[in-house]
Protein backbone atom coordinates (compact mmCIF):
# COMPACT_ATOMS: atom_id res chain seq x y z
CA UNK A 1 0.00 0.00 0.00
CA UNK A 2 1.74 3.16 -0.91
CA UNK A 3 1.68 6.27 1.23
CA UNK A 4 -1.11 9.04 0.82
CA UNK A 5 -0.81 12.56 1.13
CA UNK A 6 -3.52 14.43 3.35
CA UNK A 7 -4.46 17.27 1.57
CA UNK A 8 -7.08 20.20 2.01
CA UNK A 9 -7.93 22.78 -0.01
CA UNK A 10 -10.12 25.78 1.61
CA UNK A 11 -11.52 29.17 1.17
CA UNK A 12 -13.11 31.51 3.16
CA UNK A 13 -16.46 30.72 1.42
CA UNK A 14 -15.87 26.84 1.63
CA UNK A 15 -14.03 23.89 1.91
CA UNK A 16 -13.03 22.62 -2.45
CA UNK A 17 -10.90 19.68 -1.11
CA UNK A 18 -10.15 17.34 2.05
CA UNK A 19 -9.13 14.04 0.83
CA UNK A 20 -6.15 11.50 0.74
CA UNK A 21 -4.17 11.66 -2.52
CA UNK A 22 -0.88 10.77 -4.18
CA UNK A 23 0.53 14.22 -5.34
CA UNK A 24 -0.42 18.02 -5.56
CA UNK A 25 1.39 20.88 -7.61
CA UNK A 26 0.65 24.32 -6.43
CA UNK A 27 2.58 27.92 -8.06
CA UNK A 28 4.29 29.58 -5.21
CA UNK A 29 5.28 33.32 -5.35
CA UNK A 30 9.18 31.89 -5.37
CA UNK A 31 7.74 28.68 -8.26
CA UNK A 32 6.18 26.31 -9.11
CA UNK A 33 6.16 23.41 -6.38
CA UNK A 34 5.14 19.75 -6.31
CA UNK A 35 4.29 17.89 -2.87
CA UNK A 36 4.26 14.09 -2.38
CA UNK A 37 3.49 12.24 1.00
CA UNK A 38 6.49 12.34 3.67
CA UNK A 39 7.65 16.39 2.55
CA UNK A 40 9.64 18.61 5.03
CA UNK A 41 7.58 20.77 6.58
CA UNK A 42 7.16 23.97 4.20
CA UNK A 43 5.30 27.22 4.08
CA UNK A 44 4.92 29.46 1.53
CA UNK A 45 2.42 32.40 0.02
CA UNK A 46 1.08 31.71 -3.40
CA UNK A 47 0.30 33.47 -6.04
CA UNK A 48 -2.35 32.84 -9.02
CA UNK A 49 -2.15 30.18 -10.86
CA UNK A 50 -3.28 26.04 -10.59
CA UNK A 51 -3.30 23.48 -8.27
CA UNK A 52 -3.17 20.57 -9.45
CA UNK A 53 -4.03 17.49 -7.79
CA UNK A 54 -2.74 14.19 -8.70
CA UNK A 55 -5.03 10.72 -7.63
CA UNK A 56 -5.22 7.16 -8.86
CA UNK A 57 -4.74 8.50 -11.79
CA UNK A 58 -6.76 11.24 -11.65
CA UNK A 59 -6.68 14.81 -11.81
CA UNK A 60 -8.33 18.04 -10.15
CA UNK A 61 -7.95 21.15 -11.03
CA UNK A 62 -8.07 24.16 -8.89
CA UNK A 63 -7.80 28.38 -9.62
CA UNK A 64 -6.58 29.98 -6.81
CA UNK A 65 -6.01 33.20 -6.52
CA UNK A 66 -3.84 33.93 -3.64
CA UNK A 67 -3.29 32.08 -0.42
CA UNK A 68 -1.30 30.23 1.73
CA UNK A 69 0.11 26.31 1.49
CA UNK A 70 1.59 24.99 4.60
CA UNK A 71 2.86 21.74 4.33
CA UNK A 72 3.13 19.37 7.89
CA UNK A 73 4.05 15.83 8.33
CA UNK A 74 0.30 15.84 9.23
CA UNK A 75 -0.71 16.91 5.33
CA UNK A 76 -0.84 19.69 2.85
CA UNK A 77 -3.24 22.67 3.07
CA UNK A 78 -4.08 25.61 1.55
CA UNK A 79 -5.72 28.54 2.67
CA UNK A 80 -6.82 30.18 -1.01
CA UNK A 81 -8.14 33.73 -1.19
CA UNK A 82 -10.61 32.52 -3.79
CA UNK A 83 -10.71 29.21 -5.39
CA UNK A 84 -12.60 27.11 -7.53
CA UNK A 85 -12.84 24.03 -9.10
CA UNK A 86 -11.92 24.15 -13.04
CA UNK A 87 -13.66 21.16 -15.01
CA UNK A 88 -11.60 19.42 -17.68
CA UNK A 89 -13.57 18.73 -20.97
CA UNK A 90 -13.47 15.39 -21.93
CA UNK A 91 -11.18 15.19 -24.57
CA UNK B 1 -66.59 46.02 29.09
CA UNK B 2 -65.58 46.62 25.59
CA UNK B 3 -68.45 47.20 22.79
CA UNK B 4 -68.61 44.51 19.59
CA UNK B 5 -67.18 47.02 17.62
CA UNK B 6 -64.20 47.67 19.34
CA UNK B 7 -63.80 43.74 19.71
CA UNK B 8 -64.70 43.28 16.07
CA UNK B 9 -62.03 45.93 15.47
CA UNK B 10 -59.13 44.51 17.98
CA UNK B 11 -59.56 41.00 16.65
CA UNK B 12 -59.18 42.63 13.18
CA UNK B 13 -55.82 44.06 14.34
CA UNK B 14 -54.37 41.22 16.28
CA UNK B 15 -54.65 39.05 12.71
CA UNK B 16 -52.98 41.43 10.48
CA UNK B 17 -50.28 41.55 13.52
CA UNK B 18 -50.58 37.35 13.12
CA UNK B 19 -49.98 38.08 9.07
CA UNK B 20 -46.41 39.85 9.67
CA UNK B 21 -45.16 38.03 12.31
CA UNK B 22 -45.76 34.75 10.17
CA UNK B 23 -44.22 36.03 7.33
CA UNK B 24 -41.13 37.48 8.97
CA UNK B 25 -40.83 33.82 10.21
CA UNK B 26 -41.24 32.71 6.94
CA UNK B 27 -38.65 34.84 5.24
CA UNK B 28 -35.96 33.67 8.31
CA UNK B 29 -36.32 30.64 8.45
CA UNK B 30 -35.47 30.88 4.32
CA UNK B 31 -32.60 33.12 4.92
CA UNK B 32 -31.59 30.79 7.76
CA UNK B 33 -30.88 27.90 5.46
CA UNK B 34 -28.46 30.10 3.07
CA UNK B 35 -26.85 31.67 6.74
CA UNK B 36 -26.35 28.26 8.17
CA UNK B 37 -24.57 27.08 5.08
CA UNK B 38 -22.18 30.14 4.69
CA UNK B 39 -21.29 30.05 8.32
CA UNK B 40 -20.58 26.37 8.79
CA UNK B 41 -18.79 26.05 5.17
CA UNK B 42 -16.22 28.77 6.57
CA UNK B 43 -15.33 27.44 9.45
CA UNK B 44 -12.87 24.94 8.45
CA UNK B 45 -10.66 27.85 7.06
CA UNK B 46 -10.98 29.42 9.98
CA UNK B 47 -9.94 26.74 12.02
CA UNK B 48 -7.19 25.96 9.77
CA UNK B 49 -5.93 29.09 9.46
CA UNK B 50 -5.81 29.15 13.33
CA UNK B 51 -3.94 25.60 13.17
CA UNK B 52 -1.17 27.38 10.58
CA UNK B 53 -1.43 30.68 13.14
CA UNK B 54 -0.68 28.43 16.28
CA UNK B 55 1.88 26.19 14.51
CA UNK B 56 4.18 29.74 13.37
CA UNK B 57 3.58 30.78 17.43
CA UNK B 58 5.33 28.06 18.41
CA UNK B 59 8.43 28.50 16.21
CA UNK B 60 8.82 32.30 16.22
CA UNK B 61 8.96 33.17 20.62
CA UNK B 62 11.25 35.59 21.08
CA UNK B 63 12.01 39.45 20.61
CA UNK B 64 11.68 39.13 16.83
CA UNK B 65 8.32 37.78 17.03
CA UNK B 66 5.62 40.25 15.24
CA UNK B 67 3.56 42.42 17.53
CA UNK B 68 0.40 41.16 16.04
CA UNK B 69 1.21 37.73 17.03
CA UNK B 70 2.61 38.03 20.70
CA UNK B 71 1.02 42.29 21.33
CA UNK B 72 3.39 44.47 22.46
CA UNK B 73 3.71 43.17 25.81
CA UNK B 74 1.24 45.30 28.02
CA UNK B 75 -2.16 45.47 28.52
CA UNK B 76 -3.31 48.74 29.72
CA UNK B 77 -5.11 50.24 26.23
CA UNK B 78 -7.82 47.66 25.52
CA UNK B 79 -10.21 47.33 22.16
CA UNK B 80 -13.48 45.66 22.21
CA UNK B 81 -14.85 44.84 19.20
CA UNK B 82 -18.82 44.37 19.09
CA UNK B 83 -20.59 42.44 16.74
CA UNK B 84 -24.24 42.61 16.44
CA UNK B 85 -27.00 42.50 13.79
CA UNK B 86 -28.25 45.57 12.28
CA UNK B 87 -31.78 44.81 12.96
CA UNK B 88 -34.09 43.55 16.15
CA UNK B 89 -37.22 41.77 16.52
CA UNK B 90 -35.12 38.58 17.12
CA UNK B 91 -35.87 37.93 20.73
CA UNK B 92 -32.53 38.04 23.34
CA UNK B 93 -30.09 37.85 20.42
CA UNK B 94 -28.30 40.94 20.26
CA UNK B 95 -29.03 42.16 23.58
CA UNK B 96 -27.11 38.80 24.88
CA UNK B 97 -24.08 39.87 22.86
CA UNK B 98 -23.77 42.96 24.71
CA UNK B 99 -24.29 42.01 27.66
CA UNK B 100 -21.40 39.78 27.65
CA UNK B 101 -19.50 42.45 26.30
CA UNK B 102 -20.90 44.89 28.53
CA UNK B 103 -19.58 42.72 31.67
CA UNK B 104 -16.56 42.22 30.40
CA UNK B 105 -15.44 45.85 29.26
CA UNK B 106 -16.57 46.83 33.30
CA UNK B 107 -14.11 44.21 34.46
CA UNK B 108 -11.52 45.69 32.31
CA UNK B 109 -12.47 48.98 33.24
CA UNK B 110 -12.69 47.93 37.04
CA UNK B 111 -9.00 46.83 36.37
CA UNK B 112 -8.35 50.36 35.37
CA UNK B 113 -7.80 49.74 31.79
CA UNK B 114 -8.49 52.11 28.89
CA UNK B 115 -11.31 50.41 26.99
CA UNK B 116 -11.95 51.42 23.33
CA UNK B 117 -15.16 50.57 21.17
CA UNK B 118 -15.37 49.63 18.22
CA UNK B 119 -19.45 48.57 17.07
CA UNK B 120 -20.48 46.50 13.87
CA UNK B 121 -24.22 46.31 13.85
CA UNK B 122 -26.34 49.05 14.45
CA UNK B 123 -28.28 47.01 17.07
CA UNK B 124 -24.76 47.00 18.90
CA UNK B 125 -24.38 50.89 18.64
CA UNK B 126 -28.00 51.65 20.07
CA UNK B 127 -27.52 49.82 23.22
CA UNK B 128 -23.77 50.70 23.59
CA UNK B 129 -24.24 54.48 23.20
CA UNK B 130 -26.59 54.18 26.80
CA UNK B 131 -23.32 54.75 29.31
CA UNK B 132 -20.31 53.69 26.74
CA UNK B 133 -20.79 56.83 23.96
CA UNK B 134 -17.52 58.91 24.83
CA UNK B 135 -15.42 55.13 24.17
CA UNK B 136 -16.80 53.94 20.56
CA UNK B 137 -14.14 54.87 18.93
CA UNK B 138 -16.19 53.77 15.43
CA UNK B 139 -19.07 52.35 14.28
CA UNK B 140 -19.42 49.87 11.09
CA UNK B 141 -22.62 48.03 9.81
CA UNK B 142 -23.06 44.51 9.60
CA UNK B 143 -24.91 44.77 5.89
CA UNK B 144 -27.25 42.58 5.04
CA UNK B 145 -24.64 39.88 3.66
CA UNK B 146 -21.54 39.28 5.28
CA UNK B 147 -18.55 38.98 2.77
CA UNK B 148 -15.00 39.58 2.52
CA UNK B 149 -15.40 43.13 1.03
CA UNK B 150 -17.30 43.77 4.12
CA UNK B 151 -15.12 43.30 6.89
CA UNK B 152 -12.14 44.40 5.52
CA UNK B 153 -13.17 48.01 6.63
CA UNK B 154 -13.35 46.39 10.07
CA UNK B 155 -10.44 44.69 9.78
CA UNK B 156 -8.56 47.38 8.48
CA UNK B 157 -9.86 49.71 11.43
CA UNK B 158 -8.52 47.54 13.95
CA UNK B 159 -5.18 47.04 12.30
CA UNK B 160 -4.77 50.86 11.97
CA UNK B 161 -5.73 51.38 15.70
CA UNK B 162 -2.70 48.63 16.53
CA UNK B 163 -0.70 49.85 14.30
CA UNK B 164 -1.02 53.73 15.67
CA UNK B 165 -0.20 51.54 19.22
CA UNK B 166 -3.42 53.25 20.29
CA UNK B 167 -4.20 49.41 21.42
CA UNK B 168 -2.35 46.92 22.98
CA UNK B 169 -5.21 43.91 23.22
CA UNK B 170 -8.32 43.37 21.00
CA UNK B 171 -11.09 41.39 21.63
CA UNK B 172 -14.22 40.19 19.37
CA UNK B 173 -17.43 39.65 20.62
CA UNK B 174 -20.22 37.74 18.60
CA UNK B 175 -22.55 35.69 18.74
CA UNK B 176 -21.93 31.75 18.16
CA UNK B 177 -23.86 29.55 16.01
CA UNK B 178 -24.50 26.52 17.39
CA UNK B 179 -27.98 25.33 16.20
CA UNK B 180 -31.25 26.82 15.09
CA UNK B 181 -32.11 26.65 18.94
CA UNK B 182 -28.87 27.79 20.27
CA UNK B 183 -26.46 30.60 20.08
CA UNK B 184 -23.93 31.25 22.52
CA UNK B 185 -22.48 34.70 22.90
CA UNK B 186 -18.60 34.11 22.42
CA UNK B 187 -15.45 36.06 22.47
CA UNK B 188 -12.25 35.35 21.22
CA UNK B 189 -8.92 37.50 21.02
CA UNK B 190 -7.74 38.83 17.83
CA UNK B 191 -4.29 40.48 19.13
CA UNK B 192 -2.45 38.89 20.53
CA UNK B 193 -3.30 36.00 18.29
CA UNK B 194 -5.20 33.24 20.44
CA UNK B 195 -3.15 29.92 20.34
CA UNK B 196 -5.19 27.51 21.91
CA UNK B 197 -4.15 25.78 24.81
CA UNK B 198 -5.45 22.13 23.21
CA UNK B 199 -5.18 22.96 19.32
CA UNK B 200 -3.53 20.25 17.33
CA UNK B 201 0.58 20.24 17.89
CA UNK B 202 1.77 19.38 14.93
CA UNK B 203 4.95 17.22 15.35
CA UNK B 204 7.59 17.94 12.63
CA UNK B 205 9.61 14.69 13.38
CA UNK B 206 12.88 16.85 13.84
CA UNK B 207 12.79 18.74 10.57
CA UNK B 208 12.90 22.47 10.55
CA UNK B 209 10.27 24.46 9.17
CA UNK B 210 10.97 26.19 5.84
CA UNK B 211 10.01 29.39 4.39
CA UNK B 212 9.05 30.80 1.44
CA UNK B 213 10.12 33.62 0.55
CA UNK B 214 10.76 34.17 3.93
CA UNK B 215 8.84 34.12 8.00
CA UNK B 216 8.72 37.73 8.49
CA UNK B 217 7.61 37.97 4.47
CA UNK B 218 4.47 35.25 5.20
CA UNK B 219 3.38 36.36 9.22
CA UNK B 220 3.44 40.31 8.00
CA UNK B 221 0.33 39.05 5.12
CA UNK B 222 -1.08 36.05 7.14
CA UNK B 223 -1.40 37.70 10.56
CA UNK B 224 -3.58 40.42 9.20
CA UNK B 225 -5.14 38.48 6.83
CA UNK B 226 -6.23 36.13 10.12
CA UNK B 227 -8.06 38.96 11.82
CA UNK B 228 -9.78 39.56 8.22
CA UNK B 229 -11.13 35.65 8.42
CA UNK B 230 -11.69 35.91 12.03
CA UNK B 231 -14.03 38.99 11.69
CA UNK B 232 -15.49 37.51 8.75
CA UNK B 233 -16.32 34.15 10.69
CA UNK B 234 -17.67 36.43 13.58
CA UNK B 235 -20.11 38.19 10.96
CA UNK B 236 -21.30 35.06 9.14
CA UNK B 237 -21.87 33.12 12.17
CA UNK B 238 -23.94 36.24 14.07
CA UNK B 239 -26.51 36.28 10.77
CA UNK B 240 -27.21 32.68 11.03
CA UNK B 241 -27.66 32.99 14.89
CA UNK B 242 -29.70 36.41 13.63
CA UNK B 243 -32.07 34.25 11.52
CA UNK B 244 -32.81 31.33 13.53
CA UNK B 245 -33.14 33.72 16.52
CA UNK B 246 -35.47 35.83 14.86
CA UNK B 247 -37.47 32.72 13.84
CA UNK B 248 -38.11 31.76 16.72
CA UNK B 249 -39.42 35.23 18.57
CA UNK B 250 -41.62 35.36 15.18
CA UNK B 251 -43.00 31.84 15.52
CA UNK B 252 -43.47 32.57 18.93
CA UNK B 253 -45.07 36.06 18.01
CA UNK B 254 -47.66 34.35 15.83
CA UNK B 255 -48.66 31.85 18.61
CA UNK B 256 -49.11 34.11 21.20
CA UNK B 257 -51.26 36.45 18.52
CA UNK B 258 -53.22 32.83 17.45
CA UNK B 259 -53.75 32.64 21.33
CA UNK B 260 -54.89 36.41 21.92
CA UNK B 261 -56.86 35.95 18.58
CA UNK B 262 -58.64 32.66 20.49
CA UNK B 263 -59.59 34.53 23.57
CA UNK B 264 -61.24 37.58 21.61
CA UNK B 265 -63.33 35.57 19.76
CA UNK B 266 -64.38 33.79 22.84
CA UNK B 267 -65.68 37.44 24.71
CA UNK B 268 -66.47 38.44 20.87
CA UNK B 269 -69.55 35.57 20.98
CA UNK B 270 -70.17 35.97 24.55
CA UNK B 271 -71.02 39.60 24.51
CA UNK B 272 -72.84 39.16 20.95
CA UNK B 273 -75.15 36.13 23.07
CA UNK B 274 -75.60 38.31 25.99
CA UNK B 275 -76.70 41.03 23.73
CA UNK B 276 -79.19 38.81 22.02
CA UNK B 277 -80.74 37.60 25.03
CA UNK B 278 -80.82 40.98 26.42
CA UNK B 279 -83.30 41.85 23.47
CA UNK B 280 -85.01 38.80 23.55
CA UNK B 281 -85.88 39.55 27.41
CA UNK B 282 -86.97 43.58 26.27
CA UNK B 283 -89.28 42.23 23.61
CA UNK B 284 -91.09 39.59 25.61
CA UNK B 285 -91.40 41.66 28.63
CA UNK B 286 -92.48 44.09 26.33
CA UNK B 287 -95.46 41.76 24.54
CA UNK B 288 -96.31 40.70 28.39
CA UNK B 289 -97.39 43.91 29.40
CA UNK B 290 -99.52 44.52 26.83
Amino acid sequence: MPQKLHFSLVSPERELFNGEVDQVEASGTEGDFGVFPDHAPFMTALKEGFVTVHDEGQLILFEVQGGFADVTPQGFTILAEHAREVVIAPP
Amino acid sequence: MASLKELRNRIASVKATQKITKAMQMVAAAKLRLAQDQAQNARPYAQRMAAVIANLAAGVSGAGAPRLLVGTGEDQNQLVVVATSDRGLAGGFNSSIVRAAREHINRLIADGKTVKLLVVGKKARDQLRRGYSDRIVAFHEAGAKPSLEAAQPVANEILALFAAGEVDAVTLFYSRFKSVVTQTPTSIRLIPAEVQAGAAQVDLKGAAYEYEPDEETILATLLPRNIVVQVLAAMLENQAGFFAAQMSAMDNATRNAGDMIAGLTLIYNRTRQAQITKELIEIISGAEAL
